[in-house]
C-alpha cells in the first residue's frame, strides 16, 4: 500500500519541481538582463548568462537544476552566493516551531469547540461557535498579529514583540517567542477545525445507525465518544492536512509582523530583490513538505478506515 | 424579482446585510474621489498621526494625510484586485475542469493530476513566488493569486461536470449529433455553474485576504497609491506611537472578507436543497 502511494507522489513531486523551476520563465525580458542591473555591460550580461547557464534550452536547463535539486544542491543565492540549502535549514526550525505550534493550538481550541457546537445544534453556544468561526475565516491574520503585538508585547510587555530564538537554545524562551505569533495564526485554524467537525458530527449523529444505538439504550456520552468521534477523525485528519498548507503560507506574512528570521522574510526578501534560486528554494521545500504530509495523511486514512486500504 | 430579494433578505438578514454592505462599497469605490473629503495622496507636515477630529474623521497617518480619504480611495484598488484575481481564477480553471470533465480518459489524468499539483502549494507561498518572477505590482501580484487559486475552481468545475455529463440531455444532444463545442457551453456550463458561483464570492474573500497581505509585506500596492493592505504596513512601522492606525483598514478589510463570505454560504444554502437541513 505506502509502496504504491509512495510510486504514485513521485510524478506529483515532479510536475511541482517543474512549476517551481518554471516560476523563472515568468520572467519578463532577459533573466540576465535583470541580474547585471543597470548600466551593465554587454559583456557582463554574456557572463552572467553564461555563469548561470542561462544560455542553454529550459529542458537543458531544467535537468540541470532537477538533478542537483535531487541531489540537496539547490545552488546559490544570487544576493548573498550562500548555498540556498543552507540557508532554508538555518531557518527552517523557527518556522517549523510556529507552524507546529499553532496547528497544536487550532486542534486543542477547535476540537472541543466543534464537539460542543455539534452536540446542541442551535443553542446559543452553537451559533457563539459558529459566529467565531466566521469570524476567524475573514479575519486577516497578519492584522490580528499586529493587535496581539499592540497588546500583549508592546502595552503589557508579556511577550517579546519581534525576533525568535532556537528551541534547541532555549526551549522555555523558544516557545515565549512563537507564542504570539502561533497564537496569530491558530485563529483560522480553530475556527477551521471546529467548523469542519462541527458539520461532519452533526451529520453522523443524525445517521440511522446512531439513531439505531439510542433505541438500543446507549448513553449520549458513550455514542459521541465510541460512534461519533471515531467517524469523524477522517473528516479531522483532511483538515490537518489542509491546516498545514495553509499554515506555511500564512507564516510567511505573520514571521513578516514579529520579524521573524524563518522561511516567510527568506522568500520575500529575496523575490523582492529578485534572487530567484532562493524564491525557488524556498517555495520547492514548502511544497514537498506538503506532499509528504499528504502521503501521511493518506497512509493514516487506511489506518482508520479499511475501507480505503482495499480500494 | 425585486419583491423576491428582499423576501430573501428579509429571511436573511445577515446575507441581506452583507449584500447592502458590499453594494454601498461598490458606491463608494466608483465614487472614491467625489466622497472622500480629502485627497489620498494630501499630505500635512504639521498634523501627522493625529487622533480623530471633526475635519480627520479617522485622524491622520504618519505623513499627515487623511485617513478616511485613504481607506475610501483604498476601496476601488482592493475589489479591483479581488475581482482580477478570481477573474483570471475562472478565466483558467473553468475551461479547463470542462474540459477534463467532459472528455475523460488521458485529458483528465494528466489534469487531474496538475490540478492535484497546484493545490499542494502553499497559495500564499506561490503567490509570492510567482509576483517575484513578474515583478512586484498590484495587477502581477492578483493575477500571480488568480493563477494560484484556478485549480480549485478547476476541480470543482471538473466534479460538476462529471455529474452533469451523465444526465440524459446530454445523451440526447449527443444523439442529435451536436459536437462538444455545443454540448460544453449549451448544456453542460449552466448546469454545472451553480457551485461555482458559490466558490466564486468565497473565492472573492480570499482574494482579498492575499491581496492585504500581499500589499502588507510590499509585493501589492505600492506607495503612494492606498490599498488597506499596505495602509497597514505603514501602520504598522508606527504601531508604538500610534497603535490606533492599524483598525481602520484592518477593521474594513475584515467586514469585507465577511460579507464576502456570509453572502456565499447564503447562496450555497439557497442554491443546495440538502444544506438547508443544517
Amino acid at each position: 500500500m505506502i509502496g504504491r502511494r509512495l510510486l504514485q507522489i513521485l510524478p506529483v513531486i515532479v510536475l511541482a519541481t517543474f512549476v517551481v523551476f518554471g516560476l523563472l520563465q515568468l520572467v519578463p525580458g532577459d533573466i540576465a538582463v535583470t541580474l547585471a542591473g543597470e548600466n551593465a555591460t554587454d559583456a557582463r550580461i554574456a557572463q552572467i548568462r553564461q555563469a548561470y547557464g542561462l544560455d542553454q534550452p529550459f529542458f537543458v536547463q531544467y535537468g540541470k537544476w532537477l538533478w542537483n535539486a535531487a541531489h540537496l544542491d539547490l545552488s546559490r543565492s544570487y544576493l548573498s552566493n550562500e548555498p540556498v540549502l543552507d540557508q532554508i535549514l538555518h531557518r527552517f526550525p523557527t518556522t517549523l516551531l510556529i507552524v507546529s505550534l499553532s496547528l497544536t493550538i487550532s486542534l486543542v481550541v477547535g476540537i472541543p469547540l466543534g464537539i460542543v457546537a455539534a452536540t446542541r445544534p442551535g443553542s446559543r453556544l452553537d451559533t457563539f461557535v459558529t459566529s467565531f468561526a466566521s469570524l476567524g475565516v475573514a479575519l486577516p491574520n497578519f492584522w490580528l498579529a499586529m493587535i496581539l503585538v499592540a497588546t500583549f508585547a508592546l502595552n503589557w510587555n508579556i511577550f517579546p514583540a519581534t525576533g525568535a530564538v532556537a528551541l534547541s537554545k532555549d526551549p522555555s524562551k523558544a516557545l515565549l517567542h512563537a507564542a504570539l505569533p502561533a497564537f496569530a495564526l491558530a485563529a483560522g485554524g480553530i475556527a477551521e477545525v471546529a467548523r469542519q467537525l462541527r458539520s461532519a458530527l452533526i451529520e453522523i449523529l443524525s445517521s440511522q445507525y446512531v439513531r439505531t444505538l439510542h433505541a438500543k439504550g446507549l448513553s449520549p456520552t458513550a455514542i459521541l465518544w465510541k460512534h461519533g468521534l471515531k467517524n469523524v477523525s477522517v473528516t479531522l485528519l483532511t483538515v490537518v492536512g489542509l491546516l498545514v498548507n495553509r499554515l506555511l503560507g500564512a507564516t510567511v506574512v505573520v514571521e513578516a509582523v514579529f520579524a521573524i528570521p524563518g522561511m516567510g522574510s527568506l522568500i520575500v526578501h529575496a523575490a523582492i530583490h529578485k534572487d530567484f534560486p532562493v524564491v525557488q528554494g524556498v517555495v520547492l521545500s514548502m511544497v514537498v513538505i506538503v506532499i509528504c504530509m499528504n502521503l501521511l495523511i493518506d497512509i493514516l486514512y487506511a489506518v482508520l478506515d479499511p475501507r480505503v486500504g482495499r480500494a | 424579482m425585486i419583491r423576491a430579494l428582499f423576501d430573501w433578505m428579509r429571511d436573511r438578514p445577515a446575507a441581506g446585510l452583507s449584500l447592502v454592505f458590499l453594494a454601498g462599497l461598490f458606491v463608494l469605490a466608483i465614487f472614491a474621489p467625489a466622497i472622500a473629503p480629502y485627497l489620498p495622496t494630501a499630505q500635512n507636515a504639521n498634523d501627522t498621526l493625529a487622533e480623530p477630529t471633526l475635519a480627520h474623521l479617522l485622524g491622520t497617518d504618519d505623513l499627515g494625510r487623511d485617513v478616511f480619504s485613504r481607506l475610501i480611495h483604498g476601496a476601488p484598488a482592493t475589489l479591483y484586485a479581488s475581482f482580477l484575481a478570481v477573474a483570471v481564477a475562472s478565466l483558467l480553471g473553468i475551461p479547463v475542469g470542462l474540459l477534463a470533465g467532459f472528455l475523460g480518459g488521458w485529458v483528465d489524468d494528466i489534469v487531474s493530476r496538475i490540478i492535484d499539483t497546484l493545490l499542494s502549494f502553499p497559495a500564499i507561498v506561490l503567490a509570492i513566488g510567482v509576483t517575484g518572477a513578474l515583478g512586484i505590482g498590484l495587477t502581477n501580484g492578483m493575477i500571480a493569486v488568480g493563477i494560484v487559486f484556478s485549480p480549485q475552481l478547476a476541480r470543482l468545475v471538473r466534479a460538476q461536470t462529471l455529474v452533469v455529463k451523465q444526465e440524459l440531455y446530454v445523451d440526447a444532444a449527443r444523439c442529435f449529433g451536436a459536437s462538444a463545442w455545443r454540448i460544453i457551453p449549451r448544456h453542460i456550463m449552466p448546469n454545472a455553474i451553480q457551485p461555482v458561483i458559490v466558490q466564486i464570492t468565497l473565492l472573492l474573500a480570499v482574494a482579498l485576504l492575499a491581496e492585504a497581505s500581499l500589499s502588507f509585506l510590499g509585493l501589492g500596492v505600492q506607495p503612494p497609491q492606498p490599498s488597506w493592505g499596505s495602509m497597514l504596513a505603514r501602520a504598522y512601522n508606527y504601531m508604538e506611537i500610534a497603535p490606533e492606525q492599524m483598525y481602520p483598514p484592518g477593521i474594513a478589510i475584515l467586514l469585507t472578507a465577511l460579507a464576502f463570505n456570509t453572502l456565499g454560504e447564503a447562496l450555497r444554502e439557497a442554491l443546495d436543497p440538502t444544506a438547508r437541513r443544517r
